[in-house]
């Protein structure tokens, strides 16, 4: 039996059964504390109709699911063996995927290809309004999938760029939206200054805010090491919640506000006034994109940029160039913070209500999974992932299938985490600094900083 | 008396930060389905029923098994699926955080579809009268259950790792690993095991501190925060200092009730948590699983 066991094709078959089986739990029907096997039983008991075409057992699907990705292993497995090098199989074929995105490899020719890509995206986020007319439809892109792109680009500078886990990044949406409410008058706290009539003024106050707010949080806690600093971060998320929902005198407390004005901007000849139509939301977000988009790529080749790398491979050896860690770190977490402040105020101004129950961890997860999905310090990658998942979840939750609750989206996105922690650590599309780290890892030709972080590893490879 | 809860928990991520330098933010999760494991076997066992003095102990004990059981279970296939493939890899340790924090949110939202996403009430498996008093303060039955268990718990650990053969691998790993494979201990095993003491421990605190308050899905996350903080107190690493931590941030908790507004006695652990951080990062008995422990 323990030989049996321990037959790699047994060992397989096995896992990925239980993958199988597992997939199929999670997409199962809910069960309850009542009746705590329904969920299980239900899973495999029920049918599932596919695209309103066909209908099969669950159980069935789950079986024949496990024999097709047997079977595509062992083939796979089967081609890479005749094909003598299976590395170099795998690098052609990752190869020709990647430049097909990014083009060349080749500098210049890489540079324009982006420039082309840049510039159709642009056309296509300018015409995007006259295709989707409907404006229910044009309110969930800009606060279901702009402001997350927003967060997961400003996140991107935070974890991609300068290597800092932050998962209290919320915070900084937060304080966004809360100072628009503030500015603008609608918190119980009296406004700073009298700007009911140019509430466009919260968008610089906003963002000025929250790198404030990077800087205070960032001194104390950036001292620390990375995984302390991960769960500290959380602890300032956590607090910043708690704060917004007790503190009933300032920030409205567990109701929060709905008094916000839309934004406008009376300057001179320039006058203009956001309403409840969403276009001009859009128009307004986009450019903000576009703009945190330009800033933040020019900075990721930068001086700064460079020193960020610096700190992450290996902050001993920064420090020793002379390079500040802390200061840069702090700079990160600022800068980062700028466009989660920005996307705190379209969310306030556009939804005209701020509640504490918007900023919770698991929004900072959520963000989390954008960039680790689209590749860490990959600008492009982290916006088409961003892109590729909230569009994902705007269509489930818009149709959601049988037995899929909007509550299990983190679920799937805890899972995706893992898996691509497992097999594609850099990202979909991941920069090419991170992609190069990798292959060196896998060819056991990495600086030591990058080998050694973690204590115990066998130094053998794992037999396939 | 929360204290002993907090300790039991923190032993889990002290010792898994002994072996592989990680903070193991899944552990929260463990602690959840070892609370769910024995609330199920509860109301198998007792459902409605009054137990008897002698049955109330044997039902006790059967759901301190089935929650450390499951804990330990669900720590190892944290290892196995989130760790173990990046350790094969050697990822980066963002890397190990990332799948960590992965693996809680995919167990905890696994278990809130299964089982329903609303506090449930746990069938007692005594009735919790006032056993006795001293100096004014009223000593319940939960209160003893805690400490007897905690106590036997925290010493049976501390005595296997500290004497028997296999704590002497978790300790060699702990300290060097390399050096430790070479000398012949299995370092997946080993670590493997340490995930499964650490989650029986987690499991069966998940289900003392679910007996007053119910299970929900969520239960894990401030708890652990909170036990995470004490380990660090204490000085992350070592066991002693794991219990130490806990009982402290225990009585720590306390006596702020007097003095904070109740809705903030979350953010106490977390004060505690920085400060530690920013003064004594190697909290107060320092980091050493390997030396002492």
């Amino acid at each position: 039996m323990k030989e049996l066991w321990r037959n790699a094709h047994v060992k397989r078959i096995a896992t990925i059964a239980l993958i199988a089986a597992v997939v199929t739990i999670m997409t199962g029907p809910e069960g309850n504390g009542a009746e705590p096997t329904a969920g299980f039983t239900g899973s495999f008991a029920s049918h599932v109709t596919f695209f309103g075409l066909f209908t099969a057992q669950r159980w069935l699907v789950a079986l024949l699911m496990t024999v097709v990705v047997v079977v595509l292993t062992w083939s796979v497995r089967y081609v890479n063996r005749s094909w003598s090098d299976r590395t170099h199989f795998r690098g052609q074929a990752v190869q020709a995927m990647t430049s097909m995105i990014q083009g060349s490899k080749r500098r210049s020719k890489f540079k324009s290809t982006r420039y082309v890509f840049f510039a159709i995206g642009l056309v296509l986020a300018i015409g995007l309004p006259h295709v989707i007319t409907d404006n229910s439809w044009q309110t969930q892109i800009v606060q279901q999938i702009l402001v997350y792109v927003l967060l997961a680009i400003g996140l991107n500078v935070v974890t991609g760029f300068a290597g800092l886990l932050d998962l209290g990044f919320v915070a900084f949406y937060a304080i966004g939206a809360y100072t628009t409410a503030w500015v603008t008058g609608a918190l119980p706290t009296p406004p700073p200054f009298h700007t009911h009539l140019n509430t466009f003024f919260a968008i610089p106050f906003a963002i000025a805010l929250a790198m404030l707010c990077g800087v205070l949080i960032g001194l104390p806690t950036l001292r620390l090491r990375g995984d302390y600093l991960a769960i500290v971060t959380l602890g300032f998320g956590e607090i910043i919640y708690l704060f917004a929902n007790n503190l009933f005198g300032i920030t409205g407390g567990a109701t929060g506000t709905n008094q916000i004005p839309f934004l406008s901007v009376h300057l001179g000849a320039l006058k203009y006034q956001w309403g409840l139509n969403p276009v001009p939301y859009y128009y307004l977000t986009v450019g903000f994109v576009v703009l945190f988009l330009i800033i933040f790529s020019s900075l990721e080749h930068s001086r700064v940029g460079r020193a960020w790398v610096a700190i992450r491979e290996d902050e001993v050896a920064a420090e020793s160039l002379g390079i500040n860690p802390l200061k840069y770190k702090v700079m990160a977490f600022a800068i980062g913070a700028a466009s989660a402040g920005f996307a705190g105020v379209v969310t306030a101004s556009q939804t005209l209500f701020v509640t504490p129950p918007t900023f919770t961890l698991q929004f900072s997860i959520n963000i989390l999974v954008l960039v680790i999905f689209g590749g860490m310090g990959s600008i492009l990658g982290v916006v088409l992932g961003g892109l590729f998942i909230q569009i994902f979840v705007v269509y489930l939750e818009h149709s959601p299938p049988s037995g899929y609750n909007s509550q299990d989206l983190y679920m799937y996105l805890g899972a995706l985490l893992v898996v691509m922690m497992i097999f594609r650590p850099a990202g979909l599309f991941p920069s090419r600094r991170r992609r190069r780290e990798v292959n060196q890892i896998k060819a056991g030709t990495a600086p030591d900083a990058l080998l050694t972080n973690i204590g115990p590893h066998s130094r053998v490879q794992e037999e396939t | 008396m929360n204290g002993f809860i907090y300790a039991m928990v923190a032993i889990g991520y002290t010792m898994v930060y002994g072996v592989l330098r990680l903070i193991n933010f899944a552990h929260s999760e463990i602690f959840m389905s070892g609370a769910f494991a024995s609330f199920f076997l509860m109301k198998v066992l007792v459902g409605n029923s009054t137990p008897t003095a002698v049955e109330s102990i044997l039902y006790l004990i059967a759901g301190i098994l089935i929650g450390g059981v499951v804990g330990a279970v669900v720590a190892l296939g944290i290892e196995r699926v989130a760790y173990r493939p990046l350790r094969r890899r050697h990822a980066p340790k963002l890397a190990y955080l990332i799948s960590a924090i992965g693996a809680s949110y995919f167990i905890y939202n696994f278990v809130g579809k299964e089982f329903g996403r609303i506090n449930l009430s746990i069938d007692a498996p005594y009735t919790n009268n006032t056993v006795f008093t001293i100096f004014g303060a009223s000593v319940q039955t939960y209160y003893i259950v805690i400490f007897v268990v905690g106590v036997i718990m925290l010493v049976s650990l501390e005595r296997l790792v500290a004497t028997s053969k296999l704590g002497r691998g978790i300790r060699a790993v702990a300290q060097d690993a390399e050096t430790a494979s070479l000398m012949g201990v299995n370092i997946d095993r080993t670590i493997a095991v340490t995930f499964m003491l650490g989650g029986f421990l987690g499991g069966v605190a998940g289900f003392l501190y679910s007996i007053p308050v119910g299970v929900v899905y969520t239960m894990g996350f401030t708890p652990a925060i909170k036990a995470f903080s004490a380990a660090v107190l204490g000085g992350i690493g070592n066991l002693r200092g794991a219990v130490l931590g806990g009982l402290l941030l225990g009585v720590v908790e306390s006596f702020s009730v007097a003095f904070v507004n109740g809705a903030y006695i979350d953010v106490v652990a977390f004060v505690v948590l920085v400060l530690v951080l920013m003064f004594r990062p190697t909290g107060i008995l320092g980091e050493r699983l390997g030396r002492s422990a």
